[in-house]
């Protein structure tokens, strides 16, 4: 008998639907609670290539939720631990272990060797990475998240629609939102929200059923409801992350390259950073002030006489009209061995716009 | 009028309810919103989005259902 009799015996996939599954290309970021349903889901439906990114190791704690994992892989890194089992599981399809983390250094790369991307991960700054890299990489983004009872689910950068930062453009605040580890959750929670990760995937490939892009599925394990809003796509939170796409290339290089790059980032990155200093360094007759903020108003003119309001303690971002005489006094700064000195890609105009648009 | 208004994540420690009916006749989400700061004070340093009538909306959009959801990202996995 077939492996995949079972599938194959549905009108809906068919031996050519198996087909599509077996040419599959996916790559799952994190071996963690979510990760292990996703994993094992997909490598038992046969697809035929998956990537398993993760650099953290097994713990004893992990296997209240982590059913991939048992007490033989204590210690295992997850990801080569993962691919154990799924090759036992499934011998037929190819599985490639990745020990690493990921970063803006191997994301782009690694991400355009797949045909989806599946967002397991714990943290902010990573899903905040991958949907950026996955923008980049012009590729579908599965994306699901939990907290506590509750779960998120959608599907990113699938076919024009939105992404994770049309739905929250902004990381927040490091440690405003606890993690599991922090705070615990409910062992088969992740193992739902990770099924439903796997379904949107399977689907993807199959071009079946209603797949979950422009959509957030919210779903509750306690009282069992299930909500799905409707994002709406922002051209703009894109196109920024289009803009600094050279971000992640220069960070790849930083390793092997003498030279001094001026590090470009939006004012919500900025203000998410702790002891951060604000400069203006517009002509004092310009407008918009930047208000509501503390701001240190250096013209780009008189920069190289006033360096003694730069605080070397502190992070400083730049911004001026535009985002152009700001990075030129960034350079000016390095110059002169100030370090820390980013630029800020908006201008006054649209910093005001976004500070507006914050809840308080 | 009469709008359900729904929490989830962390929001509830804020609210300590997943949802509660109120009478409102302001005009905007965000006079909503500012009604609700003044009522759970520690709502108002959270991250969230709002979603009217299951459609994620600008805090300027004008109150048109009875429905709001106010949304945090989660990170766990």
């Amino acid at each position: 008998m077939n492996r995949y009799s079972r599938h194959i015996i549905l009108n809906e996939i068919g031996q050519s639907g198996q087909d599509k599954l077996s040419n599959a290309k996916v790559l799952v970021v994190g071996a963690g609670g979510l990760g292990c349903p996703i994993l094992q889901y997909l490598a038992a439906a046969g697809i035929g290539s998956i990537g398993i990114i993760d650099f953290d190791v097994v713990d004893i704690t992990n296997l209240q939720r982590q059913v991939l994992f048992g007490t033989a892989s204590l210690g295992q890194n997850k990801a080569e631990a993962a691919k154990k089992r799924l090759q036992d599981l499934n011998d037929a399809i190819n599985i490639k272990a990745y020990p690493e983390q990921l970063s803006y250094k191997n994301a782009v790369n690694l991400f355009k060797q797949y045909d989806i991307i599946v967002d397991g991960t714990d943290n902010f700054e990573t899903r905040y990475l991958i949907n950026d890299a996955c923008i980049i990489a012009n590729k579908p983004l599965v994306f699901g998240a939990i907290y506590k009872f509750e779960g998120q689910v959608s599907v990113f950068n699938h076919q024009n629609g939105p992404s994770y930062r049309c739905l929250f453009p902004n990381p927040p605040q490091k440690g405003s939102v606890p993690n599991c580890s922090e705070i615990g959750v409910l062992g088969v929670l992740p193992g739902i929200i990770g099924t439903m990760q796997a379904n949107e995937v399977l689907k993807l490939i199959l071009g079946i059923g209603d797949v979950l892009s422009g959509k957030l599925l919210c779903y509750n394990a306690l009282t069992l409801q299930t909500i799905t809003l409707n994002i709406t796509k922002s051209n703009n939170e894109i196109q920024k992350v289009l803009k600094t796409q050279h971000l992640f290339h220069k960070k790849q290089m930083t390793n092997n390259a003498c030279e001094v790059d001026i590090i470009d980032i939006s004012i919500s990155e900025m203000l998410s950073k702790s002891n951060i200093q604000l400069i203006d360094v517009r002509e004092p007759h310009e407008t918009p002030k930047v208000e509501n903020l503390p701001i240190t108003y250096i013209p780009l003119s008189e920069l190289e006489n006033s360096l003694d309001k730069i605080d070397p303690n502190k992070v400083k971002g730049l911004f001026c009209q535009s985002g152009i005489r700001s990075k030129r006094a960034v350079s000016i700064l390095q110059d002169h061995n100030i370090n820390n000195c980013v630029n800020i890609i908006e201008g006054a105009p649209e910093i005001i716009n976004y500070l507006n648009n914050q809840h308080s | 009028m009469t709008i359900t208004i729904k929490y989830f994540g962390l929001l509830t420690e804020a609210t300590q309810c997943h949802e509660e009916s109120i009478n409102f006749s302001g005009v905007l989400v965000s006079e909503l919103l500012e009604n609700l700061f003044s009522k759970y004070p520690a709502l108002k340093h959270k991250n969230f989005q709002v979603a009217q009538n299951q459609v994620l909306v600008p805090v300027n959009t004008k109150l048109s259902g009875n429905e709001i959801a106010l949304l945090p990202p989660y990170a766990g996995g």
